[in-house]
């Protein structure tokens, strides 16, 4: 009798990619992976092999994960880039949404007073020096930033800050850091501007307009001409 | 029932005292039956200013710790005609003697009685800042040209404006030099006030006859003819709900008038 095929790998240019069958129990699971890699565990090769893993409809908690890559990992050649799941918890997809939502406060962010919000940042209003404005996404400011700005606040490297006036005392994005010049360059318009994390690392900041080659993503708009 | 008005600004040395004592007394020019609290606990200074300090016989700890009534720690003005009264601080306690609530109770009290009390703050943002605000209805900040002092309003404003029974408060820019101004060594009224976005209430003047006056123990605000005092009753005036124009520095026309002295070779 031929048992089910619990587990199937699929080798790509590249690497492997691991599929799991989300009907079988979990400890099923496991032990089938064990012999299916036991027996294709090409001990001789000493290249790494990535492995992508795909779990279908299954729920995995975190200590599951790392059970799973721990026993890809012990076949010795195998290093696990992924596992990707299509089902996430209902807190997954209520922190992806508030990522993604656009919260708008219309207040002025004066000294000593810090604005956070999980997604994006619409703010109609002034940063003061001294007060500090923190976003997971993106930071758009009516009004003039003369405080803190921090995009990207939860790692996000592609977060930009657009201010109509900038002149920041620091800005930030995800863990880069770049602070005003020492010199007050008072003269200077500083009007419609943007920040962003350039290809070398480095808080740049430049036109608005260059953010819609940068960064199309933050488009929404669907359709339309 | 009267109103509240608390003087405050986060940085030490603007000029709180000053304009409390000045703007109290300009409004009692007014005919406005006015009680000024001093609640610099620790560190009183109005009591000087306005000229009162050797009639002082009870203080506001022993209001609030029931020593005496409120009316016997009341200092009145001579100068005035039974509309003037300061309610000094303590000198040998300090700030945590009197707590928020029991200020509010006290203030509220005040009301009763007079159409205006003007809350003299201390400096900063902890228990003395809580206290002065907490029987207010009104807030005047005052801030001087300079950008700490600009920053230390800016921090204020925003604790003010979680206070839920004090209105929307109102900017003093004060010790003003027009001519620093002017060549943009200073910031100026516009930048200011575009920058705290609050509604200005008046603008006074650096002015040496404020320093004189209150070293005499006499507000300026009784001496007509300085410019200083023409700035604080206007403040008066707009407090009592007057539309009256900001009133350029007269400052500028002396700078004028003195070029062309300088022009003539005379000192
Ligand atoms: N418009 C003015 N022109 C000239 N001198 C002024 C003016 N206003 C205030 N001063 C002077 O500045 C000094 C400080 O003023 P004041 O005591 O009113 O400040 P304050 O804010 O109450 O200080 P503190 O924080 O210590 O209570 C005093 O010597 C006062 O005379
Ligand atoms: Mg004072």
């Amino acid at each position: 009798m031929k048992k089910n095929q619990n587990v199937t790998i699929k080798g790509t240019k590249d690497g492997l990619t691991l599929h799991l069958d989300d009907s079988c129990s979990y400890s099923e699971l496991k032990k089938e992976l064990d012999i299916k890699l036991s027996e294709s565990s090409r001990a001789g090769e000493d290249r790494l092999i990535s492995v992508r893993v795909q779990v279908g409809n299954r729920y995995l908690t975190s200590v599951q994960q790392e059970e799973l890559k721990e026993l890809i990992r012990q076949k010795k050649n195998l290093i696990v880039e992924s596992i990707s799941s299509n089902v996430i918890t209902k807190e997954e997809a209520a922190k992806q949404r508030e990522e993604n939502e656009i919260t708008s406060a219309a207040k002025m962010i004066r000294s000593g007073q810090v604005l956070e919000v999980p997604g994006d940042l619409l703010l109609i209003g002034d940063v003061n020096p001294g007060g500090t404005v923190l976003a997971g996404g993106n930071i758009f400011i009516m009004g003039a930033l003369k405080g803190i700005a921090h995009a990207g606040c939860r790692g996000n490297k592609k977060a930009v800050v657009v201010a109509s006036l900038m002149k920041p005392s620091q800005l930030r994005i995800s863990d880069c850091i770049n602070r005003a010049p020492d010199k007050d360059q008072h003269d200077e318009k500083r009007e419609m501007e943007c920040a962003y994390i350039d290809e070398n690392e480095q808080i740049t900041v430049d036109r608005l307009q260059v953010l819609m080659h940068l960064r199309p993503n933050i488009t929404r708009l669907q359709g339309g001409s | 029932m009267g109103e509240a008005i608390v003087i405050t600004s986060g940085k030490g040395g603007v000029g709180k005292t000053t304009t409390s004592a000045n703007v109290g007394t300009a409004l009692a020019l007014h005919g406005k039956r006015v009680c000024l609290v001093d609640t610099d606990i620790g560190l009183r200074n109005l009591d000087v200013v306005m000229g009162l300090e050797n009639r002082i016989i009870y203080d506001l700890v022993d209001v609030v710790e029931g020593r005496c009534k409120i009316h016997q720690a009341l200092v009145k003005d001579k100068r005035f005609d039974d509309l003037l009264y300061l309610l000094p601080a303590a000198q040998t306690s300090d700030k945590s003697a009197v707590k928020p609530d029991q200020m509010k109770k006290l203030v509220d009290e005040l009301k009763q009685d007079y159409d205006y009390i003007v809350i003299d703050c201390p400096a900063g943002i902890e228990q003395g800042y809580k206290n002065a605000v907490a029987g207010a209805d009104q807030a005047l900040v005052v801030t001087t040209p300079e950008v700490s002092a600009v920053r230390d309003a800016d921090r204020i404003i925003g604790l003010l404006e979680k206070e839920e029974n004090v209105e929307a408060p109102k900017l003093i820019i004060n010790r003003i030099r027009s001519h620093m101004m002017k060549n943009g060594d200073m910031l100026d009224v516009d930048e200011i006030t575009a920058h705290l976005s609050i509604d200005l209430i008046g603008i006074v003047a650096d002015d040496d006859e404020v320093i004189k006056a209150s070293n005499h123990g006499e507000p300026i605000a009784l001496n007509p003819n300085s410019k200083a005092s023409v700035a604080y009753r206007n403040i008066a005036r707009r407090i009592l709900g007057e539309s009256v124009p900001l009133q350029p520095l007269e400052e500028e026309n002396k700078s004028v008038f003195s070029k062309i002295k300088k022009f003539f070779g005379v000192k």
